[in-house]
């Protein structure tokens, strides 16, 4: 039983990462042959870093993406700190409308958000919404419940007397939040903040209704990839993004880790 | 009071920074314009590999910035106009949706006093079925469709559309993965007018198109590159400018253009209504087609340009292509798609569903019905298995 255990995670970890192991090593191929491998090349990344135009898109993408996960983890903290404050029946009903945008399809949120937009440029007499707004407010808004949704969990599991002591011990509720609250809830407000990041990083069927003449993301210029296939610079600009996720990742907890050893040294103390 | 007071004040935010949104470019900018050009994706040179890069050589001469953006067909364009919100200066759509674009109004006339540029285009298009009067659109390139092949396996002589049907090449064929253009083959087979609107004529090519589904072996678009060049494929129906492009990787492969007929499109460059700075789209249209341009420019993106002096910015794989530059003999046998009403895409949008649904649909619905009654089951067990429990 136990070596079937490990061929099993073997075989999903195999099924995982083989397409980008593959898209990696044709990254380097000299010849642009998506089956044989002829030979190693740097060539294709040194196109991608003399191609304007995608590097102007990636840029474009990753300005969206570390705006909205920022915004959307300010307001989706406030929220998860008011929804806790309310009574079960109010949380209840307040959750069940913050989760909908999650569970709805991308395509119905993309339609009513690009309807919504293109309803209130109307009114504003302005034929030219769509753009990098109108782009930011959608991210913000389908990243939102994911930060509600693993803040609130780190809310409940604090000691509900931690910020009550700090408030009698002279905190304002602005000081005690700050000095007691998000330090107890940061797992949660970072794990909401990738989590934004990397879904508005890859985000295709909602910003390809709303994005307009002005402003346009990596993701829905490679979906426009019909005419031809996929040219190996874009292979190469994956590894480079996959490669600064995987950074990224590390990173964070390399770091976690880092502060728990500290917190049981305190503890230990 | 106070609650309400805030609301008042919040919505008063978002309205001031809707309307501030506008005006925040204009003011950045200072006195250069910006225009917004919309184009099909990978339809324009962007400098890789040596190329021409197209937008930034339009700025540099000019100081107009370009803003550019893109979509994948010509239905996608049409949903984007059609939904507002974001205004374009610069649009370039096939054939048959100009002449859709023009009948629903969406089209600025053009200034051709802005364009002198246009003496240069071809007279053979010019005049073209979907803007008659050369009012509407300059052409940007042109293209046909035929038989690409690999001579190594295929030793038939290849000169039909019927070779698609062969049952010796079973498996190791390839046609495309959109209603028009394969429905297109079949009518060309069938001696059918490929603007058609009758639904006896939809249902016999849906027959013959079902009669050859045993021999395919995938709908495909773009994925044909990668299969005639490694020859999991041998014959397949594709744009002639894309064989010029496959042929550099693998010389085996030969192009037809089939008796029977074959389809002959345009993309030009139109001007859409609503569009805001149209003095300075004349100008790049007027850029795209300046002959050194336009030979550099389809040099990067393999297409055909309708301006004969183009020809000698060309490289010459492209330059000399008998499959790019066809003959007269061979341009009287192509036809023009024209826009077809509603009803008739819609038509043939339901006979191309049901083609590919036919037959290969049954091992999926088996697989849908496996997965849901196991679903079914292992609810009712754990549920008997609970009840015995409290029991």
């Amino acid at each position: 039983m136990k070596t079937f255990g490990k061929i099993y995670t073997a075989a999903v970890f195999v099924l995982l990462y083989t397409p980008i192991l593959l898209l990696m090593l044709f990254s380097f191929n000299s010849s642009k042959n998506t089956v044989h491998f002829e030979g190693f090349t740097f060539k294709w990344y040194e196109e991608l870093f003399h191609n304007d135009t995608l590097l102007h898109l990636l840029l474009n993408t990753i300005i969206i993406a570390v705006i909205a996960s920022v915004v959307a983890t300010v307001l989706g903290t406030m929220a998860a700190v008011g929804i806790h404050k309310m009574k079960k029946r109010m949380q209840n009903v307040i959750l069940t409308i913050t989760n909908v945008p999650m569970t709805n399809p991308d395509i119905v949120t993309g339609v009513s958000l690009a309807l919504l937009f293109v309803f209130i440029g109307g009114v504003m007499k302005n034929n030219n919404v769509l753009g990098f707004w109108t782009l930011l407010i959608a991210h913000i808004t389908f990243g939102l419940p994911y930060v509600i949704l693993s803040v609130l969990p780190k809310i409940r599991q604090m000691d509900r007397n931690l910020m009550d002591a700090a408030l009698d011990l002279g905190c304002t509720p602005m000081k005690a939040f700050f000095k007691v609250m998000l330090p107890e809830i940061m797992p949660g407000v970072f794990t909401g903040m990738t989590m934004v990041f990397t879904l508005s990083l890859d985000d295709f069927v909602i910003s390809y209704f709303v994005y307009g003449s002005g402003f346009s993301t990596l993701p829905i210029e490679i979906y426009n990839y019909t005419k031809k296939p996929i040219p190996p610079s874009i292979y190469a600009l994956f590894t480079v993004l996959f490669m600064v996720i995987l950074a990224l990742m590390v990173l964070m907890n390399v770091f976690q880790a880092r502060d728990e050893r500290k917190k049981s040294k305190k503890l230990a103390v | 009071m106070k609650r309400i007071l805030a609301a008042i004040l919040t919505l008063t935010l978002a309205f001031t920074l809707f309307a501030a949104i506008p005006s925040l470019p204009a003011k950045a900018e200072g006195e250069t314009v910006t225009i917004n050009v919309y184009n099909w994706g990978q339809y324009i040179g962007i400098g890789e590999e040596d190329t021409i890069d197209v937008n930034a050589e339009f700025t540099k001469r000019t100081g107009i910035q370009v803003n550019y953006t893109t979509y994948d067909s010509n239905e996608t364009l049409l949903t984007k106009l059609e939904t507002g919100g974001s205004s374009y200066d610069i649009i370039i759509p096939s054939d048959y949706m100009i002449e859709r674009l023009i009948k629903k109004d969406m089209l600025e006339k053009l200034n051709f006093d802005n364009i002198p540029n246009y003496q240069y285009i071809d007279e053979q298009y010019k005049n073209t079925p979907y803007d008659p009067n050369n009012e509407y659109s300059v052409p940007y390139t042109y293209g046909t469709v035929g038989i690409i092949y690999n001579t190594k396996y295929v030793t038939k002589t290849v000169d039909s559309w019927n070779i698609l049907w062969d049952e010796d090449y079973k498996d190791k064929i390839l046609t495309f993965d959109n209603p028009r253009d394969l429905f297109a083959i079949a009518e060309f087979l069938l001696g059918i007018d490929v603007n058609t609107t009758s639904e006896a004529d939809y249902q016999k090519c849906y027959d013959k198109l079902l009669e050859q589904k045993p021999l395919v072996q995938q709908y495909v678009m773009d994925q044909i590159f990668d299969a005639m060049i490694n020859e999991s494929a041998w014959i397949a129906p594709y744009y002639a400018g894309d064989f010029v492009t496959m042929h550099e990787d693998n010389p085996d492969l030969a192009f037809c253009y089939p008796k029977e007929g074959f389809n002959f499109f345009i993309d030009a460059i139109c001007i859409p209504k609503g569009c805001e700075h149209k003095a300075e789209a004349e100008a790049y249209i007027n850029f795209l087609c300046d002959p050194e341009i336009s030979g550099q420019n389809m040099d990067a993106i393999g297409y055909a340009t309708p301006i004969p002096e183009a020809k000698e910015y060309l490289s010459e794989e492209f330059a000399n292509s008998e499959v790019v530059y066809f003959d007269e003999a061979t341009a009287a046998k192509s036809k023009m798609f024209s826009d077809l009403p509603d009803e008739t895409f819609q038509l043939m949008n339901d006979y191309w569903s049901k083609l590919k649904v036919e037959g290969s649909g049954y091992t999926l619905y088996i697989i849908i019905g496996a997965v849901i009654a196991a679903v079914i089951v292992a609810v009712v067990i754990m549920r008997v298995r609970k009840k015995k429990l409290y029991e």
